[in-house]
């Protein structure tokens, strides 16, 4: 069952529903990358909760000029205009105020959202029944999803990752250094804005089915989710879309197969899933990836001070550091070292005086550059520039390498 | 109007000099809020020179610079960069910023950081190519850093991380370098690979000027200073401004006798 929903067999509506929302989540988390790098991700907040007094407005509008009130690209329209007055507000009050700018986003965040449930309430005690389906743009509602509504998706989604296709050198350059690209030319606080713009693009076609309470959940925590795979922001972006992407579908899909559930709130928590995998399980940034080093570096150390003091006849006191030699096989029980444990000290010994060589040397400054005071120097260096370095040190040639 | 403040103020450039100069600054004031930072300063860069920037903390040394390349926004005054406002000349700068204005932690690579610096030859859409990829790999190799090219960049050292700013400004083939601090907490092998890529830069014909910090090194690395402590207070070449009085005035008594007697000041 549950692969029928996957593989879109549930039906038209879970299809239309399914496809949209990843496409929906694609845009999202290629758009969020660059929000969370110039570490704006919470002002989407501010844009987001800012639509709802302009779903309200354009709502009553088209009441008054006789429509039906609930034609989406109306409201999309209205919901875009109110949050971009809500996204100029938070940067002039940042701008030209003392306010700090999470002061600034809280203001604008509540003030806008106040006045939206309150036109809401407005338009509920006005046109009785007429005014059912706003407040789905709270959490999003995908029940009565219709063809139109994913195009407008799917077609807001496109155009947004084009724009980030086009701009994401000087969104980049912006991030990562904003005087630098002051310094090309870059327009920053345009530039800005375009980010901005296009997170509240994401916000507003997201409506829909997300709503406006979680959307931000879309923008933020895709980015964060691929930050711990990889070094590079090209690969951010995509990892990030393919989250967004991942977590929509799957999520979509869910909430087609258990019909009781939100499909909103199941993206979100199904991209919670795939943030928690990865603070987890990710090669180098995850946690158990930093525990295990943490722990690897800790012995090194202790073993590392272990042959230093076996070599040089210094007395150890250190349990643990006695408890690893031992199990290693270097030292007898009461700390006397074993032959190989002899040979291992002296190697030990030796090797820092090759890397006090080697450090002192702006000819070996890129491996000098991994001292740590571990490291094996064979490691690092060539046979060839080993024996180089021991014939400047002088005394006993020839200790095992 | 601003060449007359400056023939007003000494300086006495003539208009020639003005309009070949790769950075003349006139009547620039910068403030943050009510308290001018930099006081209507005039400076004129001479072509192929290094100029240090000298003054003590606070004095709008950065400030300067970054108003010269509109990162902020003077209250008033000009930059001319080889005779031509900034928007039409920008493209001859190549800026290094402090270490301390980014986020090191980025996901970047070094390679990539580099790369940056051709901006503007990429353009928006222009895919990368193998000769792009040479270009950065050639200035990681003049600033001694080819075996990091790879690396993220919070893996770096200070001093490595200023090398590879340094490296992304020659990526630009500028023909003015503006350095803000370039040598401030970094290594010595770092301040010797800077030192010797600015002063092959010079000997190519290029113009450097640098906010400088260090009053011992002014002589060996510079051929022209200037002096600021919000104003101007002097200009020229080593021998006939970095005099004790001159930095007396700047630095406002800061300095301690025995600090500028071991400067080697020209005679003034």
């Amino acid at each position: 069952m549950f692969w029928n929903a996957l593989t879109l067999q549930l039906g038209y509506n879970a299809t239309l529903v399914t496809i949209g929302a990843t496409l929906l989540g694609i845009a999202a988390g290629v758009t969020g990358t660059f929000l969370y790098l110039r570490k704006r991700a919470l002002v989407s907040d501010a844009i987001s909760h800012a639509t709802l007094p302009g779903v309200g407005i354009a709502f009553m509008l088209m009441v008054l000029l006789g429509g039906d009130g609930r034609a989406l690209s109306g409201l999309l329209f209205g919901a875009a205009v109110s949050s971009w007055i809500g996204l100029l507000c938070v940067s002039w009050l940042t701008r030209f105020t003392r306010l700090s700018e999470d002061a600034a986003i809280g203001a604008v965040l509540s003030v806008f959202f106040g006045f939206g449930i309150v036109l809401l309430t407005v338009i509920q005690t006005m046109g009785a029944g007429r005014a059912a389906g706003l407040e789905g743009f709270l959490l999003g509602s995908t029940a009565g999803m219709l063809f139109n509504d994913a195009l407008v998706i799917a077609g807001g989604g496109a155009l947004t990752l084009l724009a980030v296709l086009i701009l994401r050198r000087p969104m980049t350059l912006l991030a990562f250094d904003p005087e630098y690209a002051a310094s090309r030319g870059i327009n920053v606080g345009r530039m800005d804005l375009v980010i901005m713009a296009l997170a509240l693009a994401v916000t507003v076609i997201g409506l829909k089915v997300v709503g406006l309470i979680l959307i931000v959940a879309m923008l933020i925590i895709p980015p964060v989710t691929a930050r711990f795979w990889t070094e590079r922001t090209d690969h951010m972006v995509l990892i990030s879309g393919l989250c967004g992407g991942l977590a929509a579908w799957v999520g979509a899909a869910l909430s087609a197969f258990a019909p009781a559930m939100p499909t909103g709130p199941i993206i979100v928590l199904t991209s919670f899933a795939l943030f928690l995998v990865s603070l987890l399980l990710a090669p180098n940034r995850g946690i158990v990836a930093v525990y295990l080093r943490h722990v690897r570096f800790q012995r090194r150390v202790h073993m590392r001070q272990g042959l230093l003091a076996l070599a040089q006849g210094q007395p150890i006191y250190e349990g643990f550091t006695l408890r690893l030699l031992q199990r290693a096989g270097l030292s007898q029980a009461d700390g006397v070292a074993t032959d190989s444990g002899r040979a291992r000290a002296a190697k030990a010994l030796r090797d820092e005086k090759r890397w006090e060589l080697v450090r002192a040397d702006q000819a070996f400054e890129s491996a000098a550059a991994l001292y740590d005071g571990l490291r094996d120097i064979e490691t690092v260096l060539t046979g060839d520039q080993i024996s180089e370095i021991d014939q400047r040190i002088g005394g006993p040639q020839g200790v095992a390498t | 109007m601003g060449l007359e403040v400056a023939a007003n103020r000494g300086a006495t450039p003539k208009a020639e000099i003005l309009a070949g100069s790769p950075l003349a600054i006139r009547g620039m004031t910068v403030s943050y809020g009510q308290k001018p930072v930099v006081f209507s300063v005039d400076m004129t860069v001479a072509e192929g020179s290094m100029t240090a920037i000298i003054g003590p903390n606070g004095a709008g040394k950065s400030t300067l610079l970054k108003a010269a390349l509109g990162i902020v926004q003077p209250l008033a005054g000009e930059a001319l960069v080889f005779g031509k406002p900034l928007r039409s000349a920008r493209h001859r700068i190549a800026y290094v910023p402090q270490r301390a204005s980014v986020d090191w932690d980025f996901p970047t690579r070094v390679i990539d950081v580099v790369l940056m610096g051709l901006y503007r030859e990429l353009g928006l859409l222009r895919r990368l190519r193998p000769h792009h990829l040479e270009k950065a790999r050639a200035c990681l190799k003049r600033v001694g850093m080819t075996d990091f090219a790879d690396r993220q960049i919070g893996q770096l050292s200070g001093g490595q991380q200023q090398r590879v700013f340094l490296a992304r400004a020659l990526a630009q083939e500028a023909d003015l370098y503006l350095l803000d601090e370039p040598f401030a907490g970094v290594d010595a092998a770092t301040e010797k690979a800077i030192i010797d890529v600015l002063k092959s830069l010079r000997s190519d014909g290029k113009t450097v000027v640098a906010v400088h910090h260090d009053l011992t090194t002014v002589r060996s690395y510079f051929d022209r200073v200037f002096l600021i402590n919000t104003r101007k207070m002097a200009e020229g070449a080593v021998d006939e401004a970095f005099t004790s009085e001159n930095l007396n005035q700047t630095y406002g008594g800061r300095l301690a006798t025995g600090q500028i007697d071991q400067l080697e000041l020209a005679a003034g």
